[in-house]
């Protein structure tokens, strides 16, 4: 029926593949980053940065120790973690009494000075990753053929983002960081270790920026500036969803992304802003986002 | 009363702050194990910032405060309720986020035999029934039922209560009053903040009288009626 247009169903069906692989990345990090935001009230711009770092992990991961993509899967996202526990410990932490500004500029030095070290030391031209071999070659899916490591990272994302969904909405340790991001002085009378709550969010944050790096290696480039060019949509996603929204963050990130991919089809000169312009009447039609439940 | 008895809580020349508003300016309070001790006075005398600075919550505080063989001052904030102290916070604090079920189970442990969940429902059949409902669903005085329930799920034997009957309906009151008369006689201890001193007069074995950050009477159960007139006047009643 598109043909009318001009348009071609399988130009139509990898546009929203393409558009469903983005919508897994900007899914997995602005959820990072909504989780990051309840708890801590930090605006975390260097999540961009780390992302790339969790990429860069894979790559040296790869080339200094032999650590294939499996393996790099593992161990990429548990270092990760480790950082953002240095980073919370010895720096966010001591921002936790002052406004938000604050911590974004913070995190926002760590980014540029992430960034630039990288760009020194490896260009801006990127390094090549191949995917696994396991995961090489096309899955037919019957209306099109679909390169086999594209629809594992659909996959694997899917089941982050609900893992952490579940973990967040269903479990005991779910409602200990709701309560304690609601109100984390009551939490604390309680009984509740917030600030290690805080240190372990943090972690956990980092570490989901870790995997979608891993992730990211084999379909962009791995690249000092692959994070940068991402954050301001994820951060577009983020205040669509709602701050600090996690049903939002995901089911906003898939479908910008799949809103991204089909802009692409329609009309391609409106891709490039079709994310932003969302953004723009959503916070005029409902400031708290779509998801969020507004002060 | 307390001759004999080596208090459980003892409050010596505390200080607080609220930023730069000096709130609490010397106060002294001794509660022994068993015993049910209210702060009375108007608002804004100091009973729940007394609360709080015991709690932690209030983190600007000179003086001491032993509870057992620790002063709670030197602790982390979420280290207090660990020492076997349970808060039930003014207007409840129940979270919104959390259904009935998740705000009971939200508080650690903090001693053995904790009144199980079982029991709870029991005691507040209320509470079943709204088990997976949000914690803010429920009427003032079913979240008053939960803000107490939560806490005797965790073991803690010494209770801290800020004004439980706030602006609740007279059944209520009463059924939270026969509570609290059935927790001090099973032994627990606590150390209640109230404004309706009716209802305090009927609970406590002893009353502090608190004004502008400091305690100011010490009234026996006994004392009670020939005091009332210096009552009245703190009271304002």
């Amino acid at each position: 029926m598109f043909e009318a247009l001009g348009i071609s169903p399988y130009q139509l069906y990898g546009q929203l593949v393409l558009g469903l692989i983005n919508g897994s990345f900007y899914a997995l990090l602005s959820l990072g980053l909504a989780v990051i935001f309840g708890l801590l009230n930090v605006i975390n711009f260097a999540h961009g940065a780390l992302y790339m770092l969790g990429a860069f992990g894979a790559y040296f991961a790869l080339t200094l120790f032999g650590i294939n993509y499996w393996g790099a899967l593992i161990l990429v996202p548990i270092g990760m973690a480790l950082i953002g526990v240095f980073i919370e410990r010895t720096m966010l932490k001591r921002l936790y009494q002052l406004d938000h500004l604050y911590g974004l500029l913070l995190t926002f030095g760590l980014a540029l000075i992430l960034e630039g070290a990288f760009r020194h030391y490896y260009g801006s031209s990127g390094m090549p990753y191949a995917a696994p071999k396991e995961l090489q070659g096309p899955l037919n899916l019957g209306f099109m053929v679909l390169p086999l490591y594209r629809a594992w990272v659909i996959i694997v994302s899917l089941v982050l983002c609900f893992s952490t969904w579940f973990l967040i909405e269903r479990t005991r340790l779910g409602a200990v960081l709701r309560a304690s991001t609601e109100n984390p002085i009551l939490a604390q009378a309680f009984g509740i270790n917030v600030p290690l709550l805080l240190t372990l969010t943090y972690a956990g944050g980092v570490a989901l920026a870790g995997i979608a790096g891993v992730l990211a290696a084999p379909i962009y480039q791995v690249n000092p500036a692959m994070g940068s060019n991402l954050i301001i949509v994820i951060f577009a996603v983020v205040v669509v969803g709602g701050m600090g929204s996690i049903l939002g963050a995901i089911v906003t990130g898939y479908a910008l992304g799949i809103l991204e991919g089909l802009t692409k089809v329609f009309y391609p000169p409106a891709s490039a802003i079709v994310i932003f312009a969302v953004m723009a009447i959503v916070l005029l039609v409902r400031p708290a986002g779509l998801f969020g439940r507004g002060e | 009363m307390l001759d004999n008895a080596q208090p459980l809580l003892k409050v010596e020349n505390l200080h607080s702050w609220y930023g730069e508003s000096h709130i609490l300016q010397g106060i002294n309070i001794e509660v022994a194990k068993g015993e049910t001790i209210t702060l009375l006075g108007r608002n804004g005398a100091g009973k729940t910032t007394t609360l709080r600075s015991i709690m932690g919550v209030v983190r600007k505080r000179t003086g001491k405060i032993q509870f057992q063989n620790t002063d709670l001052i030197k602790l982390p904030q979420h280290r207090v309720a660990h020492q076997g102290i349970g808060y039930v916070p003014e207007e409840r604090g129940i979270f919104a986020s959390l259904s009935v079920d998740e705000n009971l189970m939200l508080p650690p442990s903090v001693a053995k035999n904790g009144t199980s969940v079982q029991e709870i429902y029991q005691l507040f059949p209320n509470l079943l029934e709204r088990k997976n409902s949000p914690g803010t669903k429920l009427s003032g005085g079913e979240q008053q039922m939960l803000a107490i329930a939560r806490i005797l799920r965790t073991g803690a034997r010494f209770i801290l209560l800020d004004e439980p009957t706030e602006g609740l309906a007279p059944v209520i009151v009463e059924r939270i009053g026969e509570i609290i008369l059935k927790l001090k006689s099973k032994g627990y201890t606590i150390l209640l903040v109230e404004q309706n001193f009716r209802f305090a007069a009927k609970l406590a074995d002893r009353h502090y009288v608190m004004e502008d950050g400091k305690v100011v009477d010490h009234i026996n159960a006994n004392e009670l009626t020939e005091k009332s007139a210096a009552l009245h006047k703190f009271l304002g009643v």
